[in-house]
């Protein structure tokens, strides 16, 4: 793998650390730590923040039996959590997204597929899959849309993005991303914008009749 | 506790005791250190008390149970602790798991770095030190930020995250991480 060269904005990271983060853009974050050490050492400065503060924080005393009942409980038997380790080009949180299954490719013309893994009113995130060559769908009109690259690379106006790479999309970034030659390019893509499928679909595969 | 910069932090010393050893008086040690603060920590977010207790001895279960994973490499243990209890926090008000980065494995033939633990510590030390030194308003609003109150916008649209204060941190822990990111690949 090349050198990430995009990363995680601070503020974005503090809000990942305190868990203010909408779901989709947590996913990609926790994605591109699990795959960028710079990014990662950053995640370990916001937690020392965090952990100074929680240090310095006003002490307000626990009741009298929770300590005892805490102690009691250190024996318990655990039910393990299930733990989802990268697969192939899939970090972790990748996989934990698609509770372990392989990504299901829905097409979506020219040789484009999206998978979506998870969809809620506060937002999307889903994998894209677009040959080499191939304009990367625009669908960042609504929000601000976050999207990593997990294999293969695009370029667009705004630089040159591959595997590890973040591209931080708002409102106003207008852009025509296209996958560059090579491997096909597999992006994680989370937007805080509703997707409503009827609209998303046929807007999605507009650009693709202009090429 | 001036004392505290010229070795690892008692916090630290307990912590390794518990994840080596299963050391249970360790443990009570730092339940009596963190317990009042999480309580304090959590209550600031508007929760309750009995609701604040049940996450406070969540936490701490927690760093019993998952105390193997404490890396003094990578975190302080309120660091640890501070992530624990977001993480869980998270986990009860928004009924969702939230996405943890993979772990790196711990390369088996790689000492115990006491330098880089030490400095680690002195920085934190530093930043309390720092912290103490803000005024009202910044102290808020950087507790803000650190307790889930902010979104991301309104961080960045604010300045002064005391991130200065742990640059040393990162240089150092980046060292140590590039190597342990390329034993996952
Ligand atoms: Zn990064």
């Amino acid at each position: 793998m090349s050198a990430i060269t995009h990363h995680i904005p601070d503020a974005m990271m503090a809000a990942y650390a305190s868990g203010n983060l909408p779901h989709p853009f947590a996913v990609v974050v926790a994605t591109h730590v699990s795959l960028c050490a710079e990014c990662r050492a950053a995640l370990g400065a916001h937690q020392t923040v965090g952990g100074a503060l929680l240090e310095r924080s006003d002490h307000v005393s626990v009741s009298a039996g929770l300590k005892s009942d805490l102690m009691a409980m250190l024996d318990d038997p655990v039910v393990p959590e299930p733990i989802f380790e990268r697969q192939g080009i899939y970090p972790g949180p990748v996989v934990e997204a698609l509770k372990g299954k392989p990504p299901r490719w829905k097409t979506l013309g020219m040789g484009v597929k999206q998978s979506i893994l998870s969809e809620t009113g506060g937002g999307s995130v889903r994998l894209l899959y677009i040959p080499a060559g191939q304009a990367v769908p625009d669908h960042s009109h609504n929000g601000l849309e976050l999207t990593l690259v997990l294999q293969g690379s695009f370029s667009d106006e705004t630089g040159r993005y591959s595997a590890g790479d973040v591209e931080i999309g708002d409102e106003d970034l207008e852009h025509t991303p296209i996958a560059d030659a090579g491997d096909a390019c597999i992006c994680l893509a989370a937007t805080d914008a509703p997707l409503r499928f009827n609209a998303f679909v046929p807007r999605l595969l507009q650009p693709f009749f202009r090429i | 506790m001036p004392e505290q910069s010229q070795k690892t932090s008692e916090l630290t010393v307990w912590l390794i005791a518990v994840r080596d050893n299963r050391d249970r008086a360790a443990f009570a040690q730092l339940f009596d250190y963190f317990a009042p603060r999480l309580k304090g920590f959590v209550m600031r977010s508007g929760m309750g008390s009995a609701q604040a207790e049940e996450i406070v001895q969540d936490v701490m279960l927690t760093v019993w149970r998952k105390a193997s994973m404490f890396d003094p490499h990578r975190a302080q243990a309120s660091a640890w602790i501070y992530q624990i209890a977001r993480n869980r926090q998270i986990d009860i008000i928004r009924k969702e798991h939230r996405p943890i980065p993979d772990e790196l494995a711990q390369d088996p033939g790689s000492e115990p770095d006491a330098s880089q633990i030490l400095a680690f510590d002195q920085e934190a030390e530093q930043l309390k030190t720092a912290i103490d030194q803000l005024g009202p308003d910044q102290k808020d609003m950087i507790e803000k930020a650190y307790l889930g109150d902010l979104t991301h916008q309104e961080i960045s649209a604010q300045t002064g995250l005391p991130l200065g204060t742990v640059k040393s941190r990162i240089r150092l822990g980046l060292r140590r991480l590039r190597k342990e990111l390329e034993g996952l690949r």
